[in-house]
């Protein structure tokens, strides 16, 4: 895991780390977010060619969106979290330029968390009705009629 | 101007087509839009699919999701550790011991403890009987998609037996709920090892008649050889992963690359292929039947004695932080991702699930195929909607 920050911090400067659970979380800024994503998924040392999976964590001030990363070559493993502060209109890069997968994971995202992904081919509602207002899985989100508070 | 029907010599001579024998205007290719679903025997639950169609060839797919949204992830931030387990039951129904599986490791590798030995063995013959009965209902359902109606029938005779060890054993048939953090629920029934061991050997003599029904029949060979490729790097890059990716020469078994609960310790092939269509899905699957046979009879002669639960407190707190464990369910990669604040219940909670990786690489596979062969590749997919729709 040494040598895994050193080499981000190679790439990212301004990464901070963290580990939990056995994995190597490294939290960075919207700004570098998806530079970072693209060195981390080109450079030949690092190869994270697999997106496991791609979700995001309401804090109450700020938001993390997590990306699971994993290199099927190099067998090492990481976890990226962009933080987010602005809560009235949180953009990020989207990333479906550097996975496929991230398509379908980030029209997720935005209809349950309502984060936009600035570059993404098609970002709307993929589970609710396009009509519905709000964003579900946000703490301070209310709903009389379908949320039984108990 | 009298309009004459004209005779089909002349016609022919003419160089106009010609069909059925009636003289027909060139139609310009038109194009419509169809909706598959939701509710439709071939897709395996309520899943839309809008299909834009040019004739019968397909050019363009998209699938429509959300009818069967339960908000599982809101509801588990409100249950507790040990109750949203029987939420994850509810995903993917058809890997129900296997989905458990990945809850309880993730919570007892939080805590640092680990299931006793009995059960960690209890637990894996679980989990591979449910990966032979979600196998045999796809193999069933398969035949069935394509015309064929009696596979249908011997994959459900031949899974029933396998629902009847489990209410016998766990108390209900489908969503079991059997693991808890710790271990399993309850000491396997008296008859558990008798009745798994006859069962293998009757599902010895079944397996090599799947394989003369459907896999030597030339009309399906015709319906999925060729039909639905997949490659490698399209594989990795929109995260597929189970039979599907396996099917496509990527080595993804997670029981391989990362072991728990013990399958570290037995001896089973990864069941890879090369050949990226329908056909190497379909054959990874019967595979990985044999090696499940095989790993359960590793372990059903010899399950340890000893406790089938460790002593794990009532009222589970995780401490502060982030984990993440994955498992191999019959579809792929399943993940559980728990954030903690120390409470009672987890802070956030999301379960990584196969089927929305595979589904996304649906539109790929069959651009350009016809309606046909858009069937045959849903059934290979083996997609099971709630798991998508969470």
């Amino acid at each position: 895991m040494e040598k895994l920050k050193e080499k981000i911090t190679g790439i990212e400067p301004a990464a901070l780390f963290e580990e939990s659970g056995g994995f190597l979380h490294a939290i960075v800024e919207p700004a570098s977010g998806f530079a970072m994503l693209q060195r981390l998924n080109k450079d030949p040392d690092l190869k994270f060619d697999w997106l496991s999976s791609l979700t995001c964590v309401d804090w109450n001030h700020y938001f993390y969106i997590v990306y699971f990363l994993r290199s099927l070559e190099l067998k090492h493993e990481l976890v990226v979290k962009v933080k987010i502060t602005d809560r009235l209109n949180p953009i990020t890069e989207s990333v479906t330029k550097i996975w496929a997968g991230a398509e379908l994971l980030e029209r997720e995202v935005y209809d349950l968390f309502g984060i936009k992904f600035h570059g993404h081919p098609d970002l709307r509602r993929i589970f609710l009705d396009e009509e519905w207002n709000g964003f579900p899985l946000r703490k301070d989100y209310k709903d009389e009629i379908n949320i039984v508070e108990l | 101007m009298t309009t004459e029907p004209e005779t089909i010599s002349s016609i022919a001579n003419s160089g106009i087509p010609i069909r059925s024998g009636i003289i027909s205007p060139d139609f310009e290719a038109q194009d419509f839009l169809i909706n598959i679903g939701p509710q439709h025997p071939s897709t395996h639950g309520v899943l839309h699919l809008k299909v834009h169609l040019s004739g019968e060839v397909i050019t363009d797919l998209e699938p429509c999701l959300g009818y069967v949204h339960r908000g599982v992830e809101k509801m588990c931030e409100k249950l507790s550790y040990r109750q949203f387990i029987y939420l994850s039951s509810r995903l993917d129904y058809l890997s129900a011991h296997i989905n458990n599986q990945a809850c309880v490791i993730a919570i007892e590798t939080a805590m640092g403890t680990e299931a006793t030995p009995r059960a960690q063995a209890i637990r894996i013959i679980m989990s591979e009987l449910t990966r032979l009965a979600s196998h045999q209902l796809w193999w069933g359902c398969m035949g069935m998609d394509l015309g064929a109606f009696t596979p249908f029938f011997y994959g459900f005779r031949d899974r029933e037996l396998i629902t009847d060890i489990f209410e016998e054993t766990c108390g209900t048939r489908l969503t079991m709920n059997y693991m808890v953090p710790g271990g399993v629920m309850h000491d396997i029934h008296s008859d558990f090892v008798r009745k798994v061991q006859e069962y293998l050997v009757h599902l010895k003599e079944k397996l090599p008649e799947y394989d003369e029904i459907l896999s030597g029949n030339q009309i399906f060979l015709e319906r999925v050889k060729g039909i639905g490729m997949l490659s490698r790097e399209d594989a990795i890059s929109y995260g597929c992963s189970g039979p599907v990716a396996r099917a496509s020469g990527l080595s993804c078994d997670i029981r391989k690359s990362h072991p728990y609960d013990g399958y570290d310790k037995i001896t089973f092939k990864e069941i890879l292929s090369s050949g990226c269509d329908n056909f190497a899905r379909y054959q990874v699957r019967l595979g990985e039947m044999r090696e499940s046979i095989a790993i359960i009879e590793q372990l059903i002669g010899n399950i340890p004695e000893g406790d089938f639960q460790a002593k794990v407190k009532k009222v589970i707190k995780l401490p502060k932080g982030e984990f993440y464990q994955r498992v191999e369910t019959a579809r792929g990669e399943f993940g559980v991702y728990i954030v903690s604040d120390g409470g009672n219940t987890p802070f956030r909670l999301k379960f990584r699930s196969p089927g929305f990786s595979n589904l996304s690489v649906l539109k790929k596979l069959c651009m350009g195929l016809k309606i046909a062969d858009l069937v045959a590749t849903m059934a290979t997919l083996d997609l099971v909607i709630p798991d998508i729709d969470r």
